[in-house]
């Protein structure tokens, strides 16, 4: 029991005292996290509509390797990339290994097979319900993929979500291909590992519950979002 | 789309169809359909009426002619002038639905995206937004979410947002079966409007009162085919197909069908 106290101690001085390593590290968090949603978003959401609209040999295939996709090992996705840009790897001419970079690539792989299947899944539904219309209405693909993803942003924000959650939360992949450096690629969750496995197990949950805390933060700011783009729509 | 100056001019009527047919899981829905819509002028017909019982075929029709299902047999022909690019005859042509889809969106972001979609320049768009809203008696509700309308304003909705692109062409597939006398008839005056202005009407209607008070012509479809087509006059006092006079009489009930049809007598569609 002590323990948790302590770590709630832990996490009240190092949140009060303004840390700046604290802070240093959970900005990098956010920076890689968010940047690998982001770019996680540019892909997937066009990618999810387009699996939605389209009738393709192979579809189903493509859906559920999405989904078990979902599921991929963090260690696994962070021992691929690892390879991959190493410098013995094909992509180790550009120097990306144990850099921030190569942390958000990482994740973006994580996160990507989420966005995809959530999306896709979302539009689904509402192309069924639309196309008919939006073929009336002369709406090219283009048009009509902007106008799904628009009418469905609603649903949407739970993707995006659900990407977050998965890519500030996960450890091993950013573990291996960011190696955990101080002042360089620790983030939130690699300093608690390391915290963990110095013995400071105090310290390590307060992180953790700092982390946690910017989890909420950031759902409701999601939920906010959600029930102020639903005043607008009537789903 | 250099030519599209010149390729735009010009009506994309008429229309023909020949020998039309379709399948829908694995069964016949529509059979050697062939028919033709004229230009709307002075003396050719405005309005066109398909009537029919239940599974006729009717909502297939409109949605053949409108090219939102491609036929599996025969050929669907534009022969105007305006017709040599296939982005124009879609785009001269609206359609309202039996049960309207709206975007999830604002009652005024439903017709400005309609107009978006045709290339109507966005200082034109307001405008014309505000005057079809007027039009259709939905201007206080501009701003309301359009799922959160009636079902009557909804229908409405997707009448004005059909007219503001102001259709060569519009196609009507029930659009008062479901409303209340008072909303069916704004609904009437707002087609009839149209067609004053120009517009050529196909609409499809259970309600035969209507459609002797509305129709220049009416298509008369039983079982995937088309059985009758006459002036409304002609129609409503001598029809010349006999299921035409059942139907009128009330009498083309399914028993019936089946006792013409024997084993195949099943309503399809």
């Amino acid at each position: 029991m002590d323990t948790f106290l302590d770590a709630f101690a832990a996490a009240f001085a190092l949140i009060f005292a303004g840390d700046a390593a604290l802070l240093q590290i959970l900005s990098l968090s956010l920076q890689v996290s968010l940047s690998a949603v982001g770019i996680a978003v540019l892909v997937g959401m066009p990618l999810g509509g387009l699996i939605a609209m389209r009738a393709f040999p192979g579809r189903q295939v493509l859906i559920v390797t999405f989904n078990a996709l979902m599921g991929l090992p963090p260690v696994v996705v962070g021992l691929a990339v690892y390879l991959l840009l190493s410098r013995s790897g094909p992509f180790g001419v550009f120097g990306l290994l144990y850099t921030p970079t190569a942390m958000i690539i990482a994740q973006v792989i994580l996160v990507a097979p989420i966005i995809i299947s959530l999306t896709r899944q979302t539009l689904d539904a509402l192309w069924r319900e639309y196309s008919e219309t939006l073929s009336s209405l002369a709406a090219s693909p283009a048009q009509s993929l902007v106008a799904i993803l628009w009418d469905a942003r609603f649903s949407l924000v739970t993707a995006v979500l659900a990407g977050l959650g998965r890519a500030i939360a996960e450890v091993g992949a950013v573990m291996i291909v960011g190696g955990n450096i101080d002042n360089i690629t620790r983030v939130m969750t690699t300093a608690i590992a390391l915290e963990a496995s110095k013995g400071d197990l105090a310290l390590a949950l307060g992180l953790g519950l700092i982390l946690l805390l910017v989890s909420v933060l950031l759902n409701l700011f999601g939920h906010g979002m959600t029930r102020f783009v639903a005043n607008e729509t009537v789903q | 789309m250099t030519e599209r100056q010149n390729t735009t001019e010009g009506p994309i009527l008429p229309l023909s169809l020949h020998g039309v047919g379709l399948f829908r899981d694995g069964k016949r829905v529509l059979k050697d359909i062939d028919c033709r819509f004229e230009t709307r002028t002075e003396d050719a017909p405005g309005k066109t009426f398909i009537v029919g019982p239940n599974g006729a075929g009717k909502s297939l029709l409109l949605k053949i002619c409108h090219g939102l299902a491609p036929p599996d047999e025969g050929r669907v022909i534009w022969s105007g002038q305006g017709a040599k690019d296939p982005d124009t005859v879609k785009k001269r042509q609206a359609m309202v639905f039996q049960r309207p889809v709206l975007l999830r969106r604002s009652t005024q972001a439903n017709i400005d995206f309609a107009l978006a979609l045709r290339g109507v320049p966005r200082s034109e768009r307001s405008d014309r937004v505000q005057a079809f809203l007027k039009q259709t008696g939905l201007s206080r509700l501009a701003k309301t979410p359009a799922r959160a309308l009636s079902f009557g304003e909804q229908q409405r909705l997707a009448l004005a947002r059909a007219l503001a692109v102001e259709p060569e062409l519009l196609y009507l597939d029930e659009p008062t079966a479901s409303l209340d006398p008072a909303s069916a008839h704004m609904v009437e005056d707002l087609v009839e409007q149209a067609v004053t202005r120009g517009t050529r009407v196909i609409m499809s209607s259970h309600d035969l009162a209507q459609t002797q008070r509305m129709a220049d012509d009416v298509i008369f479809m039983h079982r995937g085919r088309i059985k009758e087509r006459a002036t409304v006059l002609d129609f409503f006092n001598a029809p010349r197909n006999d299921l035409a006079r059942d139907f009128l009489d009330g009498k083309l009930l399914w028993w019936r069908r089946r006792s013409i049809y024997g084993s195949e007598g099943e309503p399809c569609g």
